[in-house]
């Protein structure tokens, strides 16, 4: 899976979960700061994304995830 | 300091009826029943498979994701404030947010949320529970996203007495502008809670109408036939304003929220009282808090869910109370129990018959039981100048709370 294929998914996750327009949605922006994504959404993301991407993504790593770009890495180094 | 007056600037709902206040007030008016089968799949293994459902539901008024957020009792009593609060005109009104409450609550509370949710945790495990599952099924969830939409600072209440809930949530608003805590306080109650597994525990009680093959007919308070209550879905929230702010700012003045008696049965968990005392006694408060005569109560909006104690229990409090004179309805003919809103409910259909002169009908009432001693407004509405009713609630637990409104 490439990294584009990996970010459009999350896109829709994002779209799902928090009404993010998928436009909107690129490498360099952040979770909170640019797409306005909370705390407990950021939660129903991940979850949907270990599903869609067939990888865990424990508690601890989240905190790391500030970016799309942040989460694309490591779900392509991890999945 | 005299105690400052209290007046009603804004009415909101959403119920079986209608959408909005004036739509669910029109088909009251015309004796319109919202009972309906329940077409879901999972009414086919109930002995009860009627409802009183919502006329519009959530998802036309509040978009998709905010909704995935709220338990349905939420969504409802944000749709019921929104339109009570534009109705009120407040928004323009500068209104210091450290003097604006809200008090709203739930009889059952975000119940659709935590079954749903266990589904979720047998089938898939705890790590696929939403995560916002606790704030849709705290009972004080209504009341904290209202205030939260409205940036209430006075303080956000949530009171639960069963189907008392509205009705109480309104005197707790009309406390705290008499003391002084607040100078508006938004107040009502919401309920939504049609799944089988609330139905089947009010089911077992033996407490809900079985008609199933006649769902207009069998919500019939006061009625021979009838055999329980039946469960609606709903929420309404009218804006409580310290009758001077309102002049102040030229508010439009629906009523004046005269007075609020409460008691408690001390008696039975789920039975009334047989000879309405706990009743009796909060009606006999609210006239005295209102300072009204009891001659002047022209029209009752009763409890009356359709259950053969419990209506008779109040026809003896009110007989008692206020003798035969006053004109009595029932609007649960129409919209079923709200529960938790109901008291809300029937505090607006009460302002709206002071407003334009007439009492809405109790349908259903073909054959009054032989110990119907007051004069209904049976099947039809009735014309009338109305300057002053009482609105009563009662709730599981032995919670009474009778209101009254006058004209403002």
């Amino acid at each position: 899976m490439t990294r584009d294929e990996i970010t459009s998914g999350l896109a829709e996750i994002l779209e799902e979960v928090a009404g993010v327009n998928p436009d909107d949605v690129a490498e360099e922006k952040s979770f909170t700061d640019d797409l306005d994504v909370d705390s407990l959404s950021m939660v129903e993301v991940v979850v949907a994304a270990e599903e869609k991407f067939g990888v865990k993504i424990p508690d601890n790593e989240v905190q790391n995830l500030k970016t799309v770009g942040d989460a694309v890495t490591y779900i392509e180094s991890n999945a | 300091m005299s105690r400052p007056d209290v007046v009603v600037t804004g009415l909101g709902a959403t119920t079986p009826l209608g959408g909005d206040v004036e739509s669910t007030w029109d088909a009251m008016l015309a004796g319109r029943s919202g009972v309906s089968p329940l077409t879901q799949e999972w009414a086919g293994q109930l002995p009860v498979r009627i409802a009183a459902q919502l006329a519009v539901e959530p998802s036309e008024r509040i978009d998709r994701v905010k909704l995935r957020r709220l338990d349905r009792s939420e969504a409802i009593a944000l749709i019921a404030a929104g339109e009570a609060w534009a109705d009120s005109g407040m928004a323009d009104a500068g209104l210091d947010p450290e003097r604006l409450a809200v008090s709203i609550g739930s009889g059952i509370g975000g119940a659709t949320t935590l079954l749903a949710q266990d589904d979720i945790l047998e089938a898939s495990g705890p790590r696929r529970v939403s995560p916002h599952t606790v704030p849709m099924l705290m009972p004080n969830g209504p009341a904290a996203w209202v205030g939260l939409e409205l940036g209430a600072q006075a303080g956000v209440h949530s009171v639960a007495s069963a189907c008392a809930t509205g009705a109480e949530a309104i005197a707790l608003g009309l406390d705290m502008i008499r003391s002084g805590r607040a100078d508006v306080v938004v107040a009502g109650g919401t309920e939504a809670v049609i799944h089988p597994l609330p139905i089947a525990g009010f089911a077992s009680m033996r407490a809900m109408s079985t008609r199933n093959d006649e769902p207009e007919k069998a919500s019939r308070p006061w009625d021979k036939g009838r055999d329980g209550f039946v469960l609606g879905e709903g929420a309404g929230v009218v804006v409580l304003e310290r009758a001077d702010h309102a002049a102040a700012r030229g508010a439009r003045v629906y009523a004046r929220l005269a007075g609020a008696g409460l008691t408690s049965d001390g008696y039975d968990i789920v039975q009334p009282h047989p000879e309405g005392r706990g009743a009796i006694r909060a009606i006999a408060k609210a006239i005295a808090d209102a300072d009204v005569a009891r001659t002047d109560i022209v029209h009752v909006n009763a409890h009356a869910t359709s259950t053969p104690v419990g209506d008779l229990a109040e026809i003896v409090a009110l007989h008692t109370s206020l003798g035969d004179h006053p004109v009595v309805t029932a609007t649960k003919s129409m919209t079923g129990h709200l529960l938790g809103a109901a008291g809300a409910l029937e505090s607006i259909a009460s302002i709206l018959a002071i407003r334009d002169s007439v009492v809405p009908p109790t349908i259903n009432l073909d054959d009054p039981d032989d110990k119907l001693d007051l004069d209904v407004a049976a099947l039809k509405a009735r014309p009338m100048d109305v300057p002053a009713v009482l609105n009563n609630s009662f709730g599981f637990g032995g919670h009474n709370v009778a209101l009254v409104f006058t004209r403002g």
